[in-house]
């Protein structure tokens, strides 16, 4: 559904290519996992897809096809269209990505506000479903909170509730559990993996953590230094990792029995 | 991207042709500034006088360096008494906190709600100060609080930052951290709040002696020649223009250079 | 609401505070009101039983409560070069200024937030011409302004009378036209301020990370700043325009007296030259209320801004 053919983003201010023409594609319904270390461009490359790209300040070129229809090089008009539409976004930082100042049920709708000529009950009935969904206790009452009011978990299952409350065709999750403890965020990634089942929607995810995409996604892209080194099945990049930088992932990732190993 | 820093450079021009201007008018002028005739009355700009005369046939021009030196002064002494003390206060406050700090910061938070030109006239009336130095102690306590707040703020914001932590660990004293480690690097912070203090008491200044209060008019100043302009407007609107532009170029001058410095120092950072 | 009180009740105490430093402060510098009053000539009989008459012989303290207390009678004592009771004379000044302030503080809310918002759109060289005009506007002294204004106004154009300000009451109409121009020059340099805190705030806003939520929602460059820079940029400028308030006034002072506009301003400026401390002293009292007050004002408005002030944090 989603095909990212030699992809090129050179940021005005840095000598080197961010992302140095990489070819991706996401297939209907499945989760895709992009690992790589920070300034690897993985970010860039998901935030190309987002259409968050600062255009006035850096050089692209390659395509984006959504369906065929091309993302990279759209007028921003048209793209507004389909952000939020069609493509939710889900951000690292679940405090700073959230308006301090709106009511958690209004951001969760925002997305129906602009898309859609729905009345206010009927955003409303579907921005609790959607809490409902991310497994968010009392939606009722949280609807009314201020994201101050949240911790960090509760606030990133309402930042997933508000990129699937319109139920787009891709999810972008760019590290969403890294600001998180390691028990909320095997809670998060159990709840993208039923989002997944439940309504076939597609994602991207962006990790730096090979363990917890390996939880997660049927195949996996591994970036370095802007170049897309390696990609194929999870299980088969784990088992059998080709080139040099991935063994090297693999190989850092503590396993129980290699602890073991080491303390024998 | 590396942008030229012109309105540092801007600033710096204009702030040290006018402070070489002043330098000059400190120890000659071209004419008495209080001579009586030295051309005739009420006479436009020309080249003996470049900026004509007054009613008494004052020559304008050497008015106006005396007075820019006078105002420039009195604006120089009440920001380094302004910024010292309120330093001094800041560091200690901000860098050992407490109830001290919470104390004075309240106050603090009062006094610096109050525009700087009522304090001021509240201080002089009260405080009657009838020498130039007088008057520079009596703003200078007025500008203490703004400076306080300034810098209590960059002391307290660098204490627990990590070279600091570990100066403190290689055994280095409270005094040593505060003037060797901290002090200079509050510099990108404290050196635009200097230029703000500096152009207020300016227009402090410049407005308390248009006002007539407490600055005794034995030295011409920016804003006591203003209030004499006004009334010789119809007849020598020179007067008033000339003065009230160097007054102008004087704090726009600055404005520029503390502009030029807050961008340098968000570069650094 | 309990933030609110606690918040009214410290306005309550800061005022009672300055009252009371302003006091004790006049009374210790006005030295003996009576020989003041009666001049050099007058015996020590004479001297005495006025101030039995004004209740000078009786303790600082019972003193302070009995002139905090003409606050709500109205009974402020007595000006010394006027004869007069201070109240008379301030009240009917108390409208002119606040009719000043209000129609300067109205200018610069109208011309700051429209060129504000414009201006953020500016970058390059745009910025920087109007970084340097801002500056500029900035470093323009309002009673040079006001000079140049009563010149060009007032004796060419004759729009006005400079030094000649009808009163309120017998022509609203003249006293307004007036009044405006000396609003003009103080609201110029305030002006320039406020947009360029309106547009650093926006900026700094724009940057944050809930701007590029919004946008990944599809909200265009409009709706962004509508439905959420806006918001979130207002509290900061809220507490500016306070500030701004108090600023107002304190440039009155000295405008009024280049308009020649009788106000609160220039009866101060004509008190303190005459050393008439009952009139300073009100006024003073008076000016800090008005600081205050606004600030007061101020964070309350925030207070229903910013849900998370309710915590009694201070951000």
């Amino acid at each position: 559904m989603l095909e990212i053919r030699d992809l090129h983003v050179k940021f005005h201010n840095s000598a080197r290519e961010a992302v140095g023409g990489i070819s991706l594609t996401i297939r209907d319904g499945e989760i895709l996992g992009l690992v790589g270390e920070s300034g690897s461009g993985k970010t860039v490359t998901a935030m190309s897809v987002a259409g968050l790209l600062p255009r006035k300040r850096c050089d692209y070129s390659g395509e984006i096809l959504l369906d065929g229809k091309d993302l990279l090089h759209s007028r921003r008009s048209e793209l507004r269209k389909l952000h939020g539409r069609e493509i939710g976004v889900v951000f690292q930082e679940p405090m700073s990505s959230m308006d301090p100042l709106m009511k958690i049920g209004h951001q969760v709708e925002e997305v129906l506000l602009i898309h859609t000529d729905l009345s206010r009950e009927e955003r409303k009935r579907l921005a609790l479903e959607a809490m409902e969904a991310v497994e968010l206790e009392n939606p009722a009452e949280i609807y009314e909170k201020y994201p101050h009011e949240l911790s960090g978990g509760m606030l990133q299952r309402a930042m997933i509730a508000a990129a699937i409350v319109i139920k787009p065709r891709l999810l972008l999750l760019d590290e969403p559990t890294t600001a998180l403890d390691v028990t909320i965020q095997a809670q998060i990634l159990e709840l993208l993996k039923k989002l997944n089942r439940e309504s076939g929607i597609s994602m991207l995810f962006i990790s730096h953590n090979l363990n917890v995409v390996r939880k997660l996604c049927g195949r996996v892209a591994v970036m370095q230094r802007g170049a897309l080194v390696e990609k194929g099945d999870t299980e088969a990049v784990f088992h059998n990792p080709q080139h040099p930088y991935t063994q090297r992932l693999v190989a850092a990732i503590p396993t129980r029995r290699r602890k073991e190993e080491t303390y024998e | 991207m590396k942008q030229k820093n012109w309105y540092l450079r801007a600033g710096l021009f204009l702030t040290a042709a006018l402070a070489l201007l002043v330098l000059v008018g400190c120890f000659w002028t071209p004419y008495d500034p209080s001579a009586l005739m030295s051309g005739p009355k009420l006479q436009p700009p020309t080249l003996q006088h470049l900026m004509g005369t007054d009613k008494f046939g004052r020559d304008i021009f050497s008015r106006v360096l005396k007075g820019t030196w006078t105002t420039f002064s009195i604006a120089l002494g009440t920001v380094a008494v302004g910024a010292v003390l309120g330093t001094v206060v800041g560091a200690l406050t901000g860098y050992f906190g407490g109830l001290v700090d919470d104390a004075l910061m309240r106050i603090n938070d009062a006094l610096t709600a109050f525009p700087s030109i009522l304090l001021a006239l509240v201080v002089i009336s009260v405080a009657k100060p009838n020498s130039k130095f007088g008057i520079i102690a009596a703003l200078g306590a007025v500008f203490i609080p703004s400076f306080a707040r300034v810098s209590r703020t960059a002391f307290a914001a660098l204490r627990d930052v990590n070279y600091i932590k570990s100066a403190r660990l290689m055994g280095a004293g409270s005094g040593r951290i505060l003037l060797v480690h901290i002090l200079p690097n509050t510099m990108p912070v404290l050196l635009p709040a200097i230029t703000i203090g500096f152009n207020n008491a300016v227009l402090a200044e410049a407005s308390m002696s248009y006002l007539g209060i407490g600055v005794t008019p034995t030295d011409p100043s920016l804003g006591y020649m203003l209030s004499e302009a006004q009334g010789l407007f119809t007849a020598a609107p020179w007067y008033a223009l000339c003065t009230g532009l160097v007054l102008v170029l004087l704090v726009f001058g600055v404005g520029l250079l503390g502009e030029g410095l807050q961008r340098r120092g968000r570069e650094v950072e | 609401m309990k933030y609110a009180a606690k918040r009214v009740l410290l306005l309550a105490v800061t005022m009672l505070i300055v009252s009371l430093l302003a006091f004790v402060a006049f009374d210790l510098i006005s030295g003996d009101a009576a020989s003041a009053m009666l001049g050099l000539e007058a015996t020590e009989e004479e001297l005495e039983l006025l101030r039995e008459e004004l209740g000078l012989n009786r303790p600082l303290l019972v003193r302070y409560a009995d002139w905090i207390s003409g606050f709500v009678t109205g009974d402020l004592g007595i000006s010394y070069s006027y004869n007069l009771p201070v109240w008379e004379l301030v009240a009917p000044k108390i409208l002119v200024t606040l009719c000043l302030s209000l129609m300067s503080f109205l200018l610069i809310v109208a011309v700051s937030i429209p060129v504000g918002l414009v201006s953020v759109r500016s970058t390059g060289a745009a910025a920087g011409a109007q970084t340097a005009l801002n500056q500029l506007c900035m470093a323009v002294p309002p009673f040079f302004t006001g000079i140049i204004l009563s010149w060009v106004f007032g004796i060419t154009l004759k729009w006005f009378t400079p030094g000649d300000f009808p009163g309120l009451t017998q022509d609203f109409g003249g006293a307004m036209r007036h009044m405006f121009f000396a609003a003009v020059a103080i609201a110029i340099p305030r002006i320039a301020m406020t947009v360029r805190m309106l547009r650093s705030t926006i900026v700094s806003e724009m940057e944050k990370s809930y701007v590029r939520t919004a946008i990944s929602r599809g909200n265009d460059r409009g709706a962004v700043l509508r439905r959420h820079v806006l918001k979130n940029a207002l509290v900061p400028v809220v507490t500016f325009l306070a500030q701004t308030m108090a600023e107002i006034v304190a440039g009155s002072i000295v405008v009024e007296q280049v308009f020649g506009i009788a106000g609160l301003g220039r009866l101060l400026v004509a008190s303190i030259a005459n050393r008439d401390y009952p009139v300073v002293q009100t006024l003073v009292v008076l000016l800090a209320l008005w600081v205050v007050l606004s600030g007061t004002i101020a964070d309350l408005i925030n207070l229903r801004l910013d849900p998370r002030l309710k915590l009694g944090g201070d951000a």
